[in-house]
């Protein structure tokens, strides 16, 4: 068992030292900057959906009064809100509060001062309960006074589906390029047999067995399978830090702390491992079909 | 320890390589394999570790029928057969030292033990002192001598070599066939082919004849 174990250590030192080399390290940057294009792609995607699932979460609905709309008539629409069933809370915001907060906006006053008057209307914040959302929004609508109801999970629905559409595109490409990536690997490592096929041949000569001899080249591709998980990873925190950096100053003009959120360790650690098994998958079956090919003179 | 019983070997294409080959070494013995080139020699000698399967016949062993052995048990039977090549098949991106080390990097020794056991045969085939270079650096007939040190690092019971002296001169070959009478003096079982008869008959050991494919006995000189 000690001499088993020491075994494969010595055979995964042994491809440490190669992925270390420059062939190696090529290897590894080839399969990083791949799986870099899927794993932001999803990075992004989930940052998305966090954003729209979090206002799915909290169906809401911005009901406008007319323009000319009056204190009286805001407080009966209020009043029928309220007694609405369906209605979770209220919370009224006067045309003097949205012009004070749109003021606040960058670029926004110089607007408002060209305008000269306030041109917003009363409004209402209103939370609905779960599934009345959209039979409300029709119904709030027929009330007296109403000149708009705006019901904000409709785009956040749209970005959810076409966030679903896009993620189904991004396992299909990522499964297109482990494919390719195996079969990459599948060629690094069947010239690497060839290079050693004299020492493959002395070692089949006195007495190493086949797993002895393949060893070495299931840990190369392991290895180097991570190795480019980890280039993956680097490139896809690269990434996201660059465009947070562009985002910021968008999500704060909107009062908004969104950024994209860098890689949970469960999903970097999916990353790592769909690399090095896509790394030993090639290597493996290299060994297979190249060791055979080594026949004794 | 090796029995040949009415073994032929033909190659595909038809070439016959042996016919009928049936003789036996015991434990201990050192016999030459002679003949010209091309005769059968190293056939006969890549029968024994299964590097070849024999056309008909049976080739044992200890006792084990090496011809029709399984594949995953060929290693096993090759860590008790020291093989010695006339192109030595060393590794040249290793030293000295780590080309013997080579066949105890699979086996059960510990890493001290090994090394004692390397430093050993190095030192029996006196290039302990060499451990350190690069085998391109020796000589023909050192690279040999390292070739022997890594086929007995183990310790078998049967050493085979295929021609190990055609590339030396006279004094390089006669050391290495000292090496050999070494080796068969504390019991090993030693087979060596080689085309040069006035080496063999200046040791006066068994010999076996190879004639196109037919092997027969031939009185010691």
């Amino acid at each position: 068992m000690k001499a088993w174990l020491r075994q494969h250590r010595d055979a995964m030192a042994a491809a440490a030292r190669r992925v270390g080399r420059t062939s190696g390290l090529l290897g590894a940057l080839v399969i990083g900057i791949a799986l870099a294009l899927p794993a932001t792609g999803y990075a992004l995607l989930d940052g998305l959906r966090v954003v729209a699932a979090r206002v799915l979460l909290e169906p809401q609905v911005s009901v406008f009064l007319r323009p000319e709309a009056k204190r009286a008539d805001a407080d009966a629409v209020a009043t029928a809100l309220r007694g609405d069933a369906r209605v979770a809370n209220v919370r009224f915001v006067p045309r003097e509060q949205a012009l004070k907060e749109l003021s606040g906006v960058q670029g926004m006053p110089e607007v408002i001062a060209a305008l000269g008057r306030n041109p917003l209307p009363d409004a209402f914040v209103v939370h609905v309960k779960d599934g009345a959302l959209e039979a409300f929004a029709v119904d709030a609508r027929k009330l007296p006074a109403v000149g708009h109801v705006q019901a904000d999970s409709a785009w956040a629905k749209r970005l959810s589906a076409l966030a679903a559409v896009a993620r189904v595109a991004l396992w299909l490409l990522a499964g297109l390029l482990g494919a390719g990536l195996v079969a990459i690997t599948f060629n690094s490592i069947g010239l690497q047999i060839l290079t050693r096929r004299e020492e493959i041949e002395v070692l089949k000569l006195i007495g190493a067995t086949d797993a002895f001899i393949q060893r070495p080249f299931y840990y190369l591709g392991l290895l180097q399978g991570l190795a480019g998980g980890l280039v993956a990873l680097a490139l896809v925190a690269a990434t996201l830090a660059l465009l947070n950096g562009e985002i910021r100053p968008l999500a704060d003009s909107y009062g908004s702390t969104f950024r994209f959120p860098h890689l949970p360790p469960a999903d970097a650690a999916a990353i790592l491992g769909f690399a090095g098994i896509i790394g030993w998958l090639g290597a493996y079956l290299s060994v297979r079909r190249r060791l055979r090919e080594v026949e004794l003179r | 320890m090796v029995s040949f019983s009415a073994v032929a070997k033909r190659y595909p294409g038809g070439q016959s390589a042996l016919q009928d080959a049936t003789f036996g070494v015991d434990a201990g013995e050192l016999v030459f394999i002679t003949g010209r080139s091309g005769a059968g020699k190293s056939t006969l000698l890549k029968l024994i570790p299964a590097i070849e399967r024999p056309t008909s016949g049976a080739v044992l062993v200890n006792g084990q029928n090496v011809g029709a052995i399984k594949r995953a048990a060929i290693p096993y039977l090759r860590r008790n057969i020291g093989l010695v090549f006339q192109d030595q098949k060393l590794l040249y991106d290793r030293s000295v030292y780590e080309n013997v080390m080579l066949p105890l990097s699979f086996s059960d020794h510990a890493p001290r033990e090994a090394a004692r056991r390397a430093r050993a045969a190095l030192d029996k085939v006196g290039l302990l002192a060499r451990e350190r270079s690069n085998p391109i650096q020796l000589s023909g007939g050192e690279q040999q001598r390292l070739a022997i040190a890594r086929a007995v690092v183990n310790r078998p019971a049967l050493l085979i070599a295929d021609e190990p002296t055609a590339n030396l001169d006279a004094e390089s070959a006669t050391r290495i066939l000292e090496i050999f009478l070494a080796f068969h003096q504390v019991g090993v079982t030693v087979l060596v082919a080689t085309h040069d008869q006035a080496l063999v008959q200046r040791f006066g050991r068994r010999v076996l004849h190879v004639d196109a494919g037919r092997v027969g006995e031939a009185a010691p000189a």
